[in-house]
């Protein structure tokens, strides 16, 4: 599967979606293959200021447990509550409905080039495969 | 009319009457005269009162769905699955023992005191420790209590910037997450490539930082760790301290021991090697052992005999020493798992030193046959002379036909056989990690030989049937999905006390 | 023994092996080969095994006493279908189930003991057992030093002195810090000074037992509940002697966040301290931080009623060093004796094996206490231990009671210096008239003894 344009990716296949200065986020289609079905999510809570890069919660599988680092730091606005229900959102819908959190940016610009864009990501990701 | 055993049990909440329950004590009086209302329990509680015979009934169908070494071969890697000599049990329930209260004074214990010390001295013994404890519960709990131990010896040695705990990547799991218990940093090390720590490797990884190295030999892998000697020293050599995990201890009695290999510290799976009933998950026992120099740190209490040195003779008593004033504590309410220890000291006297020899040899002689037959129709990694256990891989099967470790080991239970230990160790893709023991015939490892090959046949004519195992066993594959995302793990009362 | 080898199955196999003798085969490098004589006797056959061991059990001498010893670990009666339906080789063989589908009996098992720990706490969910009470206070503790973020673990000194040993050692390797709440002169936790403590909000959790160590019911009334909750901690309920809460209050009505303790009472031997059972249970909220294993009901590829363990992901053997703990072997069997001994009493028979622990009990101390020179230690409600002061010592105490044959309880002197003329005694449904008449009488010629010392 091609990765979505227009998304800016990390290389622990997390991406972000920036809108003005509100970036949402979320696991690549590849990370949600990889660690298979997806049984829980631990997200961030509201209100809670995060680091690029750091640790704010948790991806559980049947197999595996991983943790989710945000792609961009700032603070955290919104969560996706569905995911406490339906965690299979993520596997079915990683880019859309299976989005977990989003978080207000501060300063968008020196993050942005800690990230990839979506060709880079798919290289990355065709590499990993090998 | 037998049950078909694929017929679903009623759980004990589903079945019985109130007031049925036998009364094994005779009811004399009302709780309420004897508490405060507000400090009673009101109707709240509501556990199902069965006849006898439908308590009987109930936990025998559930033993029907039981596998157990006393039905039929359990060749699960790591777990060294040998048969549970019944004696064992015997001694372990004899009145003495059993009925004896922790809190009994020592001289009106010395039975079981003698018990622990005599394993005690075996252990040592057997393995090239100076001293055991006997407290800790289990194997992970014994890892923890072993880095406990270590962090107390760098503590009063007064060297602070010891952080680091390095384990191969062939570990056991409960080694990295012992090392994160006590506050560790993991360093993983890289195997090389026939399959043992590397040398180099290890000169690399070490350093003023590192306080404990685990490594288990023969490791996961069943393979023996040629160079151990010169690990540890490379190890000592920077200050830390060489960690025996215990594990695969099967392999290595009256043939070498990890004292001589050079580790200060180790742990034992008495539920292991040394033949408790493994009872579905437990309870298991743990010994610690460690050498001179750390035995001021194990925990408390030690039992010690009293009276001279030499063969114990009846003038000889024990006591419980609880006045070590550098043990790092205790990890358990009470001493030891102590019905463990006697079945422990059974099977250690029954067997005698050459018995325990001949133990070992002869489960590497069960590993190595059985590795070679199945080396003709599957993969094996690393085919060379192993010790107790060797790793198998599906992973060429796998590539040709689909059929994967998961599936061969589905087969197995179809077949009656316990499946070996699947995907473990991670470094061999797909693999099947198989320990024999010591206590099946060769005509058991024949006829599982020859199954185990008609799978891996039948998966390239017909893998359906494989991806679709097991088929005669009392349920087949489990949605393990739907369990984690809807975790149900208990019964629930109706709403309206409807039972 | 045990090794079914024929020589000449030996020979057969070296030659597939292609290895010239056994020896050969198990040939580890000179270097750290065996090079002394094991100090190991050789081997015994079976029937002369059996006398040695036979000869050793019958130097525990302390079995054939009167028994008025508990304090963490009981006497209580077990019903021999226990042993018949325990002793089953398909659950006393099998490992941990990891293979579910021919593992039905112990999975479904252990579902059923989370159930019952579940009704007997009034928590929502149990793990599948942990090695014994302390540990399970121990990983309580670790559960609430993960959920608040918190190092500061608040500890009733009416709590068990071997739990709080294992506690600390367990809070060394976590760099916790343990700070204790006193009692008061009537036998309970100083709620008071509790309250007090809470207010700097850094308190991971406040552990109390109830019955406490001193056999006192002791739970924090509606105040300290909030108090505890409003500064941020957990609440760990501790109860040593699982059969009380077949009559008391449950910890959940007592706000605890966790309940943990002993089941030892539940069929399980006393065995000289193990194996026993520790039970651990808990809210929704805290299910992932739940140590140790878990039974789940699901289906199978046909829709049939299955049982698995399940939210293994959080265990050591996939999550290595993030794993919530590094336990593994639990205590599946002394867990499957506590299920199939609540299955054989039931709910009529669990309240009656109670209530009579309670009026042997009670009986206990009247008689103690109308001895000249003995008394109660204090007022509060218990359920079948309580504290005795003794004129003199207790240690002297004891050992006159002993030269009666009585084991007449346990020196609290041993943990608590003010008690040092204090004796915690228990009864049970096992205590009889006979036992009680004797300890009586055998007290009443104490005091003369002791003076005479």
């Amino acid at each position: 599967m091609a990765q979505p344009q227009g998304l800016l990716y990390s290389k622990e296949h997390e991406w972000a979606n920036v809108e003005g200065d509100v970036a949402t986020i979320g696991i690549t289609d590849y990370a949600q293959g990889s660690l298979g079905d997806i049984v829980f999510v631990e997200l961030p809570k509201v209100g809670a200021r995060v680091d690029q890069g750091g640790n704010v919660g948790v991806v559980e599988s049947v197999k595996a447990v991983s943790d989710l680092f945000t792609p961009l730091g700032g603070e955290v606005l919104e969560v996706n509550g569905t995911l406490e229900d339906d965690p299979s959102l993520v596997n079915r819908e990683p880019f859309a409905g299976g989005w977990m959190f989003k978080v207000k940016v501060s300063s968008l610009d020196a993050q942005r080039a800690n990230l990839l864009d979506a060709a880079a990501y798919e290289k990355l990701v065709a590499e990993s495969e090998h | 009319m037998p049950l078909p055993s694929s017929t679903a049990t009623p759980l004990l909440f589903e079945q019985g009457q109130p007031g049925r329950a036998t009364p094994y004590v005779a009811a004399t009086a009302s709780a309420r005269s004897f508490l405060p209302r507000e400090m009673m329990r009101g109707d709240d509680l509501e556990l199902p009162d069965l006849s006898e015979l439908e308590m009987v009934r109930h936990f025998t169908r559930l033993s029907q769905k039981n596998f157990g070494i006393d039905l039929g071969f359990y060749p699960l890697g790591s777990c060294t699955m040998k048969h549970n000599p019944k004696v064992n049990d015997a001694a372990a329930a004899l009145p003495g023992f059993r009925d004896l209260h922790p809190f009994t004074p020592d001289h009106l214990a010395q039975g079981a005191l003698q018990v622990m010390w005599e394993l005690e001295r075996a252990l040592s013994s057997l393995f090239g420790m100076a001293a055991f404890s006997l407290n800790p519960s289990a194997g992970a709990q014994a890892e923890f209590t072993a880095l406990l131990i270590a962090k107390a010896y760098f503590k009063n040695r007064g060297d602070a910037g010891r952080t680091t705990v390095i384990v191969p990547d062939t570990a056991h799991g409960t080694n990295p997450a012992s090392a994160a218990m006590v506050g560790y940093k993991v360093v993983s090390l890289k195997s090389k490539e026939n399959g043992r720590v590397d040398p180099e490797e290890m000169r690399k990884a070490v350093g003023s930082d590192t306080a404990v190295c685990m490594m288990t030999n023969p490791n996961t892998l069943g393979l023996f760790e040629d160079e151990i000697a010169t690990i540890a020293k490379i190890v000592h050599d920077v200050g830390g301290l060489m960690y025996y995990d215990g594990a695969n201890a099967n392999a290595l009695m009256g043939i070498t021991r990890p004292g001589d290999m050079g580790f200060d510290l180790m742990h034992l799976n008495t539920h292991k090697t040394f033949t408790i009933p493994h009872g579905g998950g437990g309870a298991g026992h743990g010994p610690v052992g460690v050498a001179a120099h750390l035995v001021d740190f194990l925990p408390s209490p030690m039992v010690v005999r009293d009276g001279p040195e030499g063969r114990t003779t009846d003038a000889h008593t024990f006591h419980l020493d609880f006045d070590r004033p550098r043990s790092i504590g205790s990890v358990r309410s009470f001493w030891s798992n102590f019905a463990h220890a006697v079945r422990a000291l059974a099977y250690i006297y029954a067997n005698g030193a050459d018995g325990l020899r001949k133990v070992s040899q002869l489960a590497i002689l069960n590993a190595n046959y059985l590795r070679v037959k199945i080396a003709e129709f599957l993969t094996v990694p690393y085919n060379e002379i192993c010790r107790h256990e060797f790793v198998a891989s599906a992973q060429d099967l796998k590539r040709e036909t689909g059929v994967r470790a998961l599936d061969l080991a589905k087969g197995l239970l179809d077949s009656g056989y316990m499946a070996p230990t699947i995907y473990f160790p991670l470094i061999v893709p797909e693999c099947l990690m198989v320990e024999p023991t010591e206590t099946e015939t060769k005509e058991t490892l024949d006829a599982f030989v020859e199954t185990l090959r008609s799978l891996v046949v039948s998966a390239k004519s017909e893998p359906e049937t494989l991806f679709n195992a097991p088929q005669h066993t009392p349920v087949g594959r489990i949605d393990e999905t739907r369990a984690a995302r809807h975790p149900d793990l208990r019964w629930i009362p109706a709403q309206t006390g409807a039972r | 023994m045990y090794t079914p080898h024929t020589a000449r199955d030996i020979d057969e196999m070296l030659t597939v092996v292609g290895a010239p003798t056994l020896g050969e085969l198990a040939r580890v490098p000179d270097a750290v080969a065996l090079k002394v004589r094991l100090d190991l006797p050789q081997a015994t056959a079976e029937i002369d095994l059996l006398r040695r061991f036979e000869h050793l059990a019958a130097r525990d001498t302390g079995v054939a006493y009167r028994q008025f010893v508990g304090a963490g670990a009981y006497h209580h009666y077990v019903p021999p279908v226990l042993g018949a339906l325990a002793m089953r080789g398909e659950f006393l063989t099998a490992y941990t189930p990891y293979q579910a589908e021919v593992s039905q009996g112990s999975l479904q098992a252990i579902y059923e003991w989370q159930t019952y720990v579940c009704l007997l706490t009034g928590l929502d969910i149990a793990n599948a057992s942990v090695y014994d009470g302390a540990t399970a206070m121990a990983e309580a503790a670790i559960m609430a030093i993960n959920a608040t973020g918190h190092r500061t673990l608040l500890v009733s000194r009416a709590v068990h002195p071997n739990y709080r040993v294992v506690l600390k050692t367990y809070a060394d390797g976590l760099d916790a810090v343990i700070e204790e709440i006193p009692d008061t002169a009537g036998g309970i936790t100083d709620w008071q000074q509790l309250a007090e403590r809470l207010a700097a909000k850094d308190v991971a959790a406040v552990v109390v037992q109830s019955p406490n160590f001193f056999g006192n019911v002791d739970t924090p009334d509606e105040a300290s509940q909030q108090a505890i909750k409003a500064a941020g901690a957990l609440l760990i309920g501790v109860v040593a002697e699982a059969l009380s809460l077949a009559v008391l209050q449950p910890p959940a009505h007592w706000g605890a966040d966790i309940a943990v303790g002993e089941a030892q009472s539940f069929g399980v031997s006393l065995a000289y301290g193990g194996p026993y059972v520790g039970f651990m249970a808990t809210t929704k909220e805290h299910l992932r931080r739940l140590p140790g294993r878990l039974a789940g009901k699901s289906v199978d590829a046909q829709g049939r009623t299955a049982y698995v363990l399940t939210l293994q992901a959080r265990e050591q053997h996939i999550r290595r060093e993030k794993a919530t703990s590094n336990i593994c072997t639990n205590q599946a069997h002394c867990a499957l004796l506590a299920t199939m001994y609540l299955a054989a009493v039931g709910n009529t028979g669990l309240r009656a094996i109670a209530t009579e622990n309670l009026r042997r009990s009670r009986q206990l101390a009247t008689a103690v206490a109308n001895v000249p020179g003995f008394r109660l230690a204090h007022q509060a409600p218990f359920f079948n231990e309580l504290v005795v002061r003794v004129p003199g010592r207790a240690g002297d105490v004891l050992a006159a009671l002993e030269a009666k044959g009585i084991l007449g309880g346990v020196d609290l002197g041993r943990w608590y210096p003010e008690y040092a003329d204090a004796i915690l005694m228990t009864a049970t449904e096992l205590t009889t008239d006979a036992d009680i008449d004797a300890l009586s009488a055998a007290l009443k010629e104490v005091p003369a003894r002791a003076a005479a010392v």
